[in-house]
């Protein structure tokens, strides 16, 4: 590990807090109790700022950053939950539940589910963007775990640990935009005979919404346990 | 760790060798994945699961991450092309100049939508995003040759040369 | 070579040049082409062989005005003609010397006298594909003269004192970005040239990799000196496989005169330049989804910083800039920094290359300088809208860009005005609308454009862009209400201030920019069910918007 030294002050929602250099806004918030949202953000995961929840404004800065991936600058004078970002975190909700087939009453990760989790904690009582209903299919063709594509929200959660930790890269995305979709090998069956999947089901463990889930765990409570992998990290820096 | 042997040629079909020499020209690295699909499919006319395959597997690429490639650029198709191609254009210039209506002609014609072949094989549809020759707006590519200010009875002509043949 | 052996060629290309008492050029470019002059060059130099005057028929790259194609430009006295198709060839030669063909003989004054020429001052003039055609007007003359004369620095510093900014879209100043990446640590860099022209309704780039690509591949050797690289990168849009195969060419032919390679001009510069292609994906234009696709993989854009000039292709610090951009370069190399800084407006210097189609008379490419009005262009150079049409908008900056009203067109042309009415200088294409066009209906395209080409990668562009075209698509065909253009203005809102990249944060200004100055058209769909155009097709029924309750 680098040797940095460097020290930063700066203010977030008006509290003074100090950082190493190097250190993102987002770490230093929660360091300090400051919560900001965040969706495809994964301790142990490399960052990919691409669900824009995390996003904060910067005085002086016109344009809306990313938490996840803004190192700090001394001086910095952060707001993490202005009007402005609270309204675009919810219109970002919104399109997340309009965008596929978010049914809360019957999914596996009912009150455990991170978006769930996350529109209620933003306020988020209704939808008003119409539903875009796609048809999306389940693949249940792995013997322990299941994919259904209705509640995938493309944080690519499954895609980085499966690349970055298991060292499998068994999962991709395919298409692009509002078709994008993910996949496993050639987009093949999960369970396929040829499948490169090694089964460990991290994958499982780091998806945010009931879209990838323990077959065994079925009609109970599904809580998801994604932090092993800090620690898995440490171990191996340490090696 | 023992050295990588490159997976063996899918077939015979000496088209194969013409991606093979692709690879080998950039070292069998990562980075030749686009180009050497681009190969695969002014070879073959298209990419499907085989050629994807071995071609991932010949660069040492996550299969996922191969298909995921193919997938996001639109000028790869996964489809064989029909016999003839018209593909309408669908930049600003010709969408002013009526290029959707030419598609709708087209799309009536031949029963299909756009993006697909006709049952029998004869004729794609496509559209392009912008072919670069939107002074001569709506523009058509039949069979690769650009004809400008396409009407839509010259669309339809051009269709009944060969639907007949 | 060396700056004498250059002087050489060009001197031989000159006295071969003299032995023709005429020049016949025929435009070759796609428009031409696809109008026949391939069969009319091939007849022109038939006659040329059988008349006993001696006649160089040359085929040359886009000359302008395409609709007047196929064009033909005789030389020594710069007689232009018009349509001439192949029947036509034994009557040229016949009359050079005397009286045009008066059938022929175009009269595009107004058309050309506004014009200034310097991205596209040899098109029309030379063959594409010889080299000696492109020495003999000065090339690569820059590049070998600052190779010996100049340092680095010297090189940045006067990129920087000409003002040029670059023309791929946002206008970053050109000479700032060269000397991030030439400040970079790092042995290794590389040059990037953005030939992906994706705004549909521009062609001003592939026109220049057609018709001279050897001045894109000098600007980039250029720029490899100065910012300290020695390789480099053209990316090139697969549907453009003239300019494919013109570069590789030209590529070819540059080595072959140790023009790049190891040890240009007996120096320690090393420069070669590779060709990738691109495969069809309009958000290749961002920089950071350019590098990714260069490196094989899928074309989504990163969070800036890191900027590609600190860690771009590989990490290696990057220099990207349009093919436009490097096109400029070697005119302000040889001519010096203060000659482009006198040309064009306050804080846009410099000519423009703009793309011209639509309902316009004169469809082509035109180069002016900036700051010249709307008005100029579109009623001057382009010869108004045809037809006896009202003109009623002139989209520019393409699905990045927004629509400008008539009662603008008085301001001058430069990247912050055009900011300022809601749109973008972009790459530069200006597509003319009449009254026959419904602005919802553009702005539909426009953000189905949008949707098409998300990478999907961030929430708000991914669903934000497919959502806006559902509630333009309900405006369109008269099911819309007050409570959609309302959620419409919302989702334009978030999708500009939170998406990641470039295209998303620029999606909704087509949608803006129509609100703003086309608001009573909206007004005639949602409240009287009518398309004012009579482009929409409106449906009977009024669909009524789902509310789903979350649980």
């Amino acid at each position: 590990m680098s040797v940095e030294t460097d020290v930063k002050t700066l203010v977030i929602d008006e509290q003074e807090v100090s950082a190493r250099a190097g250190q993102t806004i987002l770490e230093v918030a929660r360091e300090n109790d400051i919560n900001i949202p965040t969706l495809c953000h994964l301790d142990g995961l490399s960052d990919v700022g691409a669900c824009r929840l995390c996003l904060v404004e910067i005085k002086g800065n016109n344009k809306l950053l990313p938490a996840c991936v803004t190192a700090v600058q001394e001086g910095m004078e952060i707001s993490t939950s202005s009007e402005r970002l609270q309204k675009h975190r919810r219109t970002i909700l919104e399109l997340l539940f309009a965008e596929r087939n978010h049914v809360c009453s019957v999914c596996v990760s009912n009150g455990h589910c991170e978006l769930q989790t996350l529109g209620q904690e933003q306020g988020l009582t209704h939808v008003r963007l119409p539903y875009r209903n796609p048809n999306l299919s389940v693949d249940a063709s792995n013997e322990r775990f299941t994919v259904d594509h209705n509640r995938c929200i493309l944080c690519t959660r499954c895609v980085r640990v499966c690349a970055e930790i298991e060292g499998a890269h068994v999962w991709d995305v395919m298409g692009r935009g509002i078709n994008s979709l993910i996949i496993t090998d050639l987009h093949e069956k999960w369970g396929s005979s040829t499948s490169t999947c090694t089964k460990c089901g991290k994958c499982v463990q780091v998806c945010p919404t009931g879209a990838l889930f323990d077959k065994s765990k079925m009609g109970s409570d599904h809580p998801k346990s994604p932090d092993f992998l800090p620690y898995l990290n440490l171990m191996r820096e340490a090696q | 760790m023992t050295a990588f042997t490159p997976p063996a040629l899918p077939s015979e079909d000496k088209r194969w060798k013409i991606v093979n020499g692709t690879m080998r020209k950039n070292g069998f690295a990562r980075r030749a994945l686009i180009e050497t699909l681009h190969t695969v499919q002014s070879s073959f006319g298209y990419l499907d699961d085989d050629s994807i395959r071995f071609v991932a597997m010949s660069l040492r690429v996550p299969l996922s991450q191969a298909y995921g490639v193919a997938t996001f650029y639109h000028y790869f198709t996964m489809k064989p092309p029909g016999k003839h191609t018209v593909t309408v254009c669908a930049g600003t210039a010709c969408y002013i100049k009526g290029a959707d209506k030419l598609i709708a002609a087209a799309e009536k014609r031949l029963g299909i939508a756009q993006g697909q072949t006709t049952a029998d094989g004869q004729i794609s549809l496509m559209t392009a995003r912008c072919v670069g020759a939107c002074s001569r707006a709506p523009v058509a590519l039949c069979d690769g040759e650009v004809v400008g200010e396409m009407t839509r009875d010259q669309v339809l002509e051009q269709l009944e040369r060969w639907i007949v043949e | 070579m060396t700056i004498e052996e250059l002087e050489l060629i060009a001197k031989n290309v000159k006295q071969e040049n003299d032995k023709y008492d005429y020049e016949v050029n025929v435009c070759m470019d796609l428009a031409c082409a696809s109008q026949g002059a391939g069969a009319l060059k091939d007849a022109l130099v038939k006659a040329a062989e059988t008349s006993e005057k001696k006649v160089l028929v040359r085929r040359t790259g886009c000359m302008g005005p395409c609709s007047h194609g196929p064009l033909v430009r005789l030389d020594p006295d710069e007689t232009l003609y018009h349509h001439v198709h192949a029947e036509s060839a034994e009557a040229i030669v016949k009359n050079l010397g005397e009286a045009p063909v008066p059938e022929l003989q175009c009269d595009l004054n107004e058309h050309f006298d506004k014009q200034v020429r310097v991205v596209l001052e040899n098109a029309g003039y030379i063959d594409p594909e010889k080299i000696d055609d492109y020495i003999a007007r000065d090339g690569y003359k820059a590049l070998l003269t600052m190779l010996v004369e100049m340092t680095p620095n010297g090189v940045v510093h006067r990129i920087t004192e000409s003002g040029l900014r670059g023309r791929g879209g946002g206008g970053y100043p050109t000479g700032l970005k060269w000397s991030t990446v030439a400040k970079a640590n790092g042995d290794v860099k590389y040059v990037v040239c953005n030939g992906d022209e994706g705004d549909p309704g521009a062609f001003m780039d592939r026109s220049v990799m057609e018709g001279d690509p050897h001045r894109v591949i000098e600007g980039m050797a250029i720029a490899g000196y100065a910012v300290g690289a020695s390789k480099g990168f053209i990316y090139v849009r697969a549907e453009y496989p003239v300019a494919v195969s013109r570069l590789t060419t030209a590529l070819r032919e540059a080595r072959r005169h140790g023009l790049l390679g190891n040890n240009i001009a007996n120096t320690p510069f090393n420069f070669d330049v590779e060709i990738r292609l691109g495969a069809g994906a309009f958000v290749c234009g961002e920089e950071t989804a350019l590098i990714a696709s260069i490196e094989g993989r899928r074309g989504t854009p990163k969070p800036r910083p890191p900027y590609p000039a600190a860690s771009g292709l590989w990490g290696k610090p990057t220099l990207i800039n349009n093919v436009e951009t490097f096109a400029n370069i070697a005119p302000i190399m040889r001519n010096g920094g203060k000659w482009f800084f006198n040309m064009g407006s306050e804080r846009s210097k410099g000519t423009k290359v703009f793309a011209l189609t639509g309902k316009i008379a004169n469809t082509g490419l035109v180069e002016v300088p900036m700051g010249i009005k709307l008005r100029e262009i579109i009623e001057e150079i382009g010869g108004g809208v045809p037809g006896g049409h009202k003109f009623k908008a002139v989209q520019t900056g393409g699905p990045s860009g927004g629509c400008i009203p008539e009662e603008m067109l008085d301001v001058g042309v430069s990247y912050d005005a055009l900011l300022k009415m809601g749109s973008i200088m972009g790459s530069g294409g200006m597509i003319v609308m009449d009254d026959t066009s419904c602005m919802v209906n553009v702005a539909r395209y426009f953000i189905e454009f949008c949707m098409t080409e998300s990478c999907g990668k961030c929430i708000p562009c991914r669903a934000g862009t497919a959502q806006m075209f559902t509630l333009l698509t309900r405006i369109c065909n008269g099911t819309g209400t007050l409570d959609d253009l309302a959620l419409l203005e919302d989702l334009c809102s978030t999708v500009k201030e939170t998406s990641l990249c470039g295209l998303g944060q620029t999606a909704p200004n087509p949608v803006l920019s129509t609100l703003k100055y086309f608001r009573d058209e909206y007004m005639e769909h949602i409240l009287h069910k009518r398309c004012p155009a009579g482009v929409c097709q409106m449906e009977a029924v009024n669909s009524a918007t789902s509310i789903e309750v979350m649980a």
